[in-house]
């Protein structure tokens, strides 16, 4: 505590030879786990960075060098062939649809439903609002499984149906406990003023509950677009169709079968123009990356932006849930 | 005529929350019928209204045959060893918040918290493809150690079956340490001024305040999310492991969630991994009801 040190006026009375020499001692230990902590931390947060870094710099260095595995520093040879030849796979663009649509369909829907039922579930004279309110939230721990899950999906015909990718995450009960937490922190005398100037239940909601809640919604909005975006285990179960493929997915398979990809890239290209050389020839290392950057774009550019609601979000649901 | 309408506007209200119920019932309740698959022989494309009713077969032939016994305690153990180890050092993430706040460069500190804290937002798809791009024989790490001369041939990391509980114990700490950091750093912000002012008169230092100011405020928070992870202990997860299982590592990557899985997409036996699901989810309860009841004893408080 270099400040107490600086201070020792505000205990007098211990003010020993003895104990300036221990203060003195610890001091200098507190250097070191500063020291310490400090470089373990930036260690850290090397870890958590370099992996996208390089991917990054890979994507833009020659092929023929990245698929040796030598870009590590910095790019070498630096071009973006990857970038406009990488949508000549067939399906990517679609599955590019199919996430961007998921994403915002399912959002609004969850975001949507999230506000009304968070809104509803703190309407005291609703008939059993308790009973349905736990109805809701016990739904949290507990779950049938993954392959009874898949065996009732089917029965109902969401296999290879886009439904199977909105319906299931439109009513989230932690969405809805962060909105009706919120609602229940603003002032009563609002609704009740809407309501003796006769506002019914839905005027109450639409007109003075949801542009309240704006920041809440916010939160979950970011919450539910990357889950959304992230998903992979829905697609992997209930979907064979590759219409419906998600990017996620179809990165996945990349991962796997890139080679036939690039050799397929390579043919297109080898029509078109003679300056496929080595360093823009596409290889299973260079789609697999270029790939792979395109899935994660998006989280990169909104997180730094957002980071703030998902702070918010995890705190608020930490009181209350 | 005051209360019928207060009553119809009560039966109002629910009835506009009715189509969400009827949705949340079809999602998050109705899957549990698919539990009576485990008590029928089920192989498609026969449907279930035409298969055998076998009762209780399939539970048995999970403590008699001895292949699927031997099978399951080795998935069992995997279990075990991944939750264990997640639960022995579920310390750290109290740990990682206790020293970033000890941190006094603000910007700094805000840096390393939002840069650590990203891993937990991309998918384990992803994280993934990042560990291929790193630690695949043409990767990164490969391509390092052969530039320093260190290896003559590339190490194949993700195919080893060596070590597996502890990769996927550091891919799951990497992908969530910041984030979980962020409750304890939200209860060391929540600590009274007070407390740290009483330390600083009585001469405590640096480590002295840790001790017996910050980690006293944060062991209700970890308290409840120790219990929470007690609860799940057998739910890892499918992706991570579905992502990085390979022919090499399946042994002794297979956890319960996994295995079902391969079970039942892989191998076509639904019902045998029914009736696995279904007692994995009703132990699943029984362990949520257990800590709950522990918390309530312990803390007078119950944590769902």
């Amino acid at each position: 505590m270099s400040e107490h040190a600086a201070e020792p006026a505000l205990e007098p009375v211990r003010q020993s030879r003895v104990d300036q020499k221990t203060r003195y001692k610890l001091s200098a230990t507190d250097k070191f786990i500063s020291v310490v902590i400090y470089t373990l931390f930036s260690l850290f947060a090397l870890i958590c960075v370099y992996p996208f870094y390089s991917i990054i710099i890979n994507t833009i260095s020659a092929n023929d060098i990245s698929a040796r595995g030598d870009v590590v520093f910095f790019p070498k040879h630096i071009h973006f062939q990857n970038y406009i030849d990488v949508f000549k796979i067939p399906g990517l663009g679609h599955a590019a649809l199919i996430s961007l649509g998921r994403t915002v369909i399912g959002t609004s829907l969850t975001v949507g439903a999230s506000a009304f039922l968070g809104f509803m579930f703190s309407q005291e004279d609703m008939w059993a609002r308790k009973f349905w309110y736990r109805f809701t939230v016990i739904t949290m721990f507990f779950s049938a499984g993954i392959i009874p899950w898949y065996l009732t999906m089917r029965s109902l015909h969401l296999t290879n149906n886009f439904l199977a990718y909105i319906l299931p995450t439109v009513v989230a009960p932690f969405f809805i406990i962060l909105v009706k937490t919120f609602v229940e922190s603003t002032p009563k005398e609002l609704q009740q003023a809407a309501s003796i100037d006769g506002a019914g239940t839905m005027t109450i909601f639409f007109r003075i509950m949801l542009p309240i809640c704006k920041p809440i919604l916010a939160t979950v909005a970011i919450f539910a677009a990357v889950d959304q975006w992230n998903s992979f285990q829905d697609t992997l179960l209930l979907v064979t169709d590759s219409n419906l493929y998600s990017l996620q997915f179809i990165l996945y398979n990349y991962i796997n079968q890139a080679s036939s990809l690039s050799t397929m890239v390579n043919l297109q290209n080898a029509g078109s123009t003679a300056m496929s050389s080595l360093s823009t020839k596409q290889t299973t290392t260079s789609i697999r990356m270029t790939v792979t950057i395109i899935v994660v774009a998006p989280i990169l550019l909104i997180y730094p932006i957002f980071q703030r609601f998902f702070v918010k979000g995890i705190m608020i649901g930490a009181v209350k849930g | 005529m005051l209360t019928y309408n207060k009553r119809s506007t009560s039966f109002r209200k629910f009835l506009y929350i009715s189509p969400f119920m009827i949705l949340l019932f079809i999602f998050a309740y109705y899957p549990l019928y698919g539990w009576v698959y485990a008590f029928f022989d089920y192989t498609p494309p026969i449907p279930l209204s035409k298969s055998p009713f076998v009762g209780l077969q399939w539970f048995r032939s999970l403590v008699e045959n001895e292949v699927k016994v031997d099978q399951l305690l080795q998935v069992i153990k995997n279990t075990f060893g991944m939750s264990g180890l997640t639960l022995l050092f579920s310390w750290l993430p109290m740990v990682f918040a206790i020293f970033l706040t000890e941190i006094k460069a603000v910007r700094f500190r805000k840096f390393i918290q939002t840069v650590t804290t990203l891993p937990n937002f991309i998918s384990w798809v992803l994280v993934y493809s990042l560990a291929f791009s790193m630690f695949s024989s043409e990767g990164v790490i490969n391509g390092m150690l052969r530039q320093l001369g260190l290896t003559d041939a590339p190490i194949l990391f993700l195919q080893s079956s060596e070590h597996v509980w502890i990769t996927m114990w550091m891919w799951t700490t990497w992908k969530a340490l910041g984030w979980s950091a962020i409750l304890y750093i939200a209860a060391i912000m929540g600590i009274d001024d007070s407390l740290y002012e009483a330390a600083h008169v009585d001469g405590a230092t640096r480590m002295q305040v840790i001790r017996h100011v910050v980690l006293p405020s944060m062991l209700p928070t970890y308290f409840v999310l120790l219990m929470l992870q007690i609860a799940s202990f057998l739910n890892n997860g499918l992706e991570q492991y579905f992502v990085f299982q390979n022919a090499f590592n399946k042994d002794s990557i297979q956890v319960l969630d996994l295995y079902v899985y391969n079970l039942a997409m892989g191998g076509g036996s639904y019902s045998v991994s029914v009736a696995i699901s279904m007692l994995k989810s009703l132990i699943s309860v029984v362990l949520l009801f257990s800590v709950n009841g522990l918390s309530k004893m312990l803390r007078g408080e119950s944590i769902v």
